[in-house]
């Protein structure tokens, strides 16, 4: 099988984020991680690539910096990556990314693409249904299980409240993937020498440009949300507010 | 320009999804910003009962689409039936709940449309003649506004218990209901969805839990697990764990908090380096107290926190451990 992944460069989960002077985003000095559910996407195209044979792709949007997704990918096992590379994707909301990763992968032939299913900083949940409806492609979402069959693949979505349902989908097909579907694996140090090797085609803005129109929703504005609780901080060395916390769960809250 | 606000109204096998009263409450809030009109659509096969329902609140009709290919739910049947809906009966805005369904169609619906959907919205303002909409980013570490830069419909899904139910007005005589039956050609549905199902009976049932200690990736080690359980015991509780943790495989799935896991309301619900994203929010957000430990002063678990401690767990939680086992002595 012949597997897109689409991965994200996100803010890491424990960065301190500023907001920017016109407070529409947040100021780029942080560090960065890998999407979550975008890791396990690969992880899943991986263990698929092994069982099956084929060939594991995967493509990112994003400035300079977010090859360094590709990279991790492609020492993790990942054959490919393709880096579309301009500072102006980390602005385009989730139709345009869709419609500018189907441009730049419109001479491929893959059977499935995975994306994770949300992204940590915009929080869509878009992308990846979006990127199927672009290619005409069927796609299930939420996805906690995959088995390739002679129709296609089942694949196991997980729904709220507990509850979960199997699938069958034709292939090609998109889906987005939820975190917990797997293991991750690490990268080995072979792994790491082998990815310096591999190709990485690079993909600038202008390539795609036509695909591409003016983003449908517009960040008007950025800001630290408004506590809706009166919360009391409870400040000192451990020691002290552990005896004022104590002190609250037994006078306060009346729970010991 | 008078418009129209169409919300769609989720139902499944038969049974309206409750959380559809939040967005009517969410459509009636906007119609009185703007004046605009609001009607509400159910969709599926033989869901007339759910319409009549809905014609009981205050929205000028009520459309029940109809088709037997809409049974069981895929998206490609939904989307085909909208289409061909919103096609007859044009809305400015098209409002649902963002529900795992829906997040299953709407990009899908949208994109087909060449528009656009805000997702996950919280909150609507209306300045200036123009509607704007507040929604999470960065995993709620803040909020942006939102405003609609395209020229067809929008589509906004809202966020559980962003509107309430119980604010939802109820109409003066019933509403009209308007029977649509879409004719869904052969080769459209291409996925096969199988029955729903719940995995094996769950272990434990948190629910009746009067004290959850709570982890989160903040424990950083499988075998910190065993700090936290010497506290939820010192306390006499339950532990529990945000997604990571039982993802990882450090505490079993039944003892997962959140949208995808149990929603509890304890008297005392302890979060131990939890961030508080809102799929784990959303699962304990009913609890009689809460406290949380954070290394992080900016946590958005801070925001629903009645006492709140900024700093290492691993520092103040031993000390707690301490403090309870005397107060209990
Ligand atoms: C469809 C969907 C369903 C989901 N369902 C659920 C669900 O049911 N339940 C759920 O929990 N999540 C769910 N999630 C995941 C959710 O979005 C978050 O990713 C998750 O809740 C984060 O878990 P966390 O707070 O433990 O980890 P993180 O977000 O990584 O937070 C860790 C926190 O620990 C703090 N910390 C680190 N070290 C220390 C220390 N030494 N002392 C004190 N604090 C420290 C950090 O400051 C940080 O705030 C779902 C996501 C999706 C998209
Ligand atoms: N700029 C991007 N580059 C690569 N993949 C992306 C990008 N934006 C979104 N995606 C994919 O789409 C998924 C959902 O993102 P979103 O729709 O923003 O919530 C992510 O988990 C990624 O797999």
């Amino acid at each position: 099988m012949k597997i897109l992944v689409c991965m994200k460069q996100v803010p890491q989960k424990d960065a301190p984020l500023k907001l920017n002077e016109a407070g529409t985003w947040i100021r780029e000095d942080v560090s960065y991680e890998v999407n979550e559910p975008d890791a396990f996407a690969l992880e899943e195209a991986l263990r698929q690539k092994e069982k099956h044979t084929g060939e594991v792709v995967v493509v990112t949007a994003g400035p300079a910096r977010a090859s360094q997704v590709l990279r991790e990918a492609l020492a993790k096992g990942a054959d490919r990556a393709i880096h579309l590379e301009d500072a102006a994707f980390v602005g385009l909301d989730a139709y345009n990314t869709a419609r500018a990763i189907a441009a730049a992968i419109k001479d491929e032939k893959f059977d499935l693409i995975f994306t994770g299913l949300q992204s940590d900083d915009y929080g869509y949940a878009q992308t990846g249904v979006i990127l199927a409806e672009i290619l005409g492609w069927p796609h299930a979402t939420i996805i906690m299980q995959i088995e390739k069959n002679d129709a296609g693949i089942r694949v196991k979505r997980e729904l709220e409240a507990g509850f979960f349902q199997y699938v069958d989908v034709p292939l090609p097909a998109v889906l987005t993937i939820q975190s917990g579907i797997n293991k991750l694996r690490y990268a080995t140090l072979i792994g790491i020498k082998q990815a310096k090797n591999k190709p990485m085609r690079k993909v600038t803005l202008a390539e795609v440009q036509s695909a591409v129109g003016g983003n449908l929703q517009k960040i008007e504005k950025l800001y630290v949300p408004q506590k809706s609780k009166n919360t009391e901080f409870l400040e000192g060395p451990p020691a002290e507010v552990a005896k004022k916390l104590v002190e609250k769960l037994k006078n306060e809250l009346r729970v010991i | 320009m008078a418009e129209n606000i169409l919300v769609i109204v989720e139902q499944r096998e038969g049974k309206l999804n409750r959380v559809s009263w939040e967005t009517i409450a969410a459509g009636q809030a906007i119609a009185a910003l703007t004046g605009w009109t609001l009607e509400a659509a159910v969709v599926g096969s033989g869901v007339s009962a759910i319409a009549g329902e809905v014609a009981g609140k205050k929205v000028a009709r009520v459309y029940d689409v109809e088709s037997a290919a809409l049974e069981p739910y895929t998206p490609d049947a939904f989307v085909y039936a909208l289409r061909e809906f919103l096609g007859k009966h044009p809305a400015a805005l098209v409002l649902m709940p963002h529900t795992y369904q829906v997040r299953d169609f709407v990009p899908k619906l949208a994109a087909a449309l060449q528009t656009t959907a805000i997702s996950d919205v919280i909150g609507v303002k209306y300045e200036g003649g123009k509607l704007i909409f507040t929604r999470q980013m960065f995993q709620g570490k803040f909020v942006a506004d939102v405003s609609f830069a395209g020229t067809g419909i929008c589509f906004v899904t809202f966020q559980n218990g962003s509107f309430r139910a119980d604010k939802v007005e109820a109409g003066a005589g019933a509403a009209p209901v308007e029977t649509v039956t879409v004719e869904i050609p052969a080769g459209v549905v291409r996925n096969k969805p199988q029955e729903v199902f719940k995995e094996a009976k769950q272990a434990v049932d948190l629910t009746q839990a009067e004290i959850i200690v709570s982890v989160g990736r903040g424990i950083k080690e499988q075998k910190n697990i065993e700090l936290a359980k010497q506290l939820a015991d010192a306390l006499g509780g339950e532990l529990a764990a945000s997604r990571p943790i039982c993802d990882s495989g450090w505490l079993p799935m039944d003892r997962q908090i959140g949208s995808s896991g149990q929603t509890v309301a304890p008297k005392l619900y302890l979060a131990l380096g939890i961030s508080g994203a809102i799929q784990h929010i959303v699962g304990m957000k009913g609890s009689r107290s809460i406290v949380a430990i954070n290394k992080d002063a900016e946590a958005p678990i801070f925001e629903i926190a009645d006492y709140a401690v900024v700093g290492n767990l691993f520092d103040i939680v031993p000390a707690l451990i301490e403090e309870v086992k005397k107060a209990k002595a």
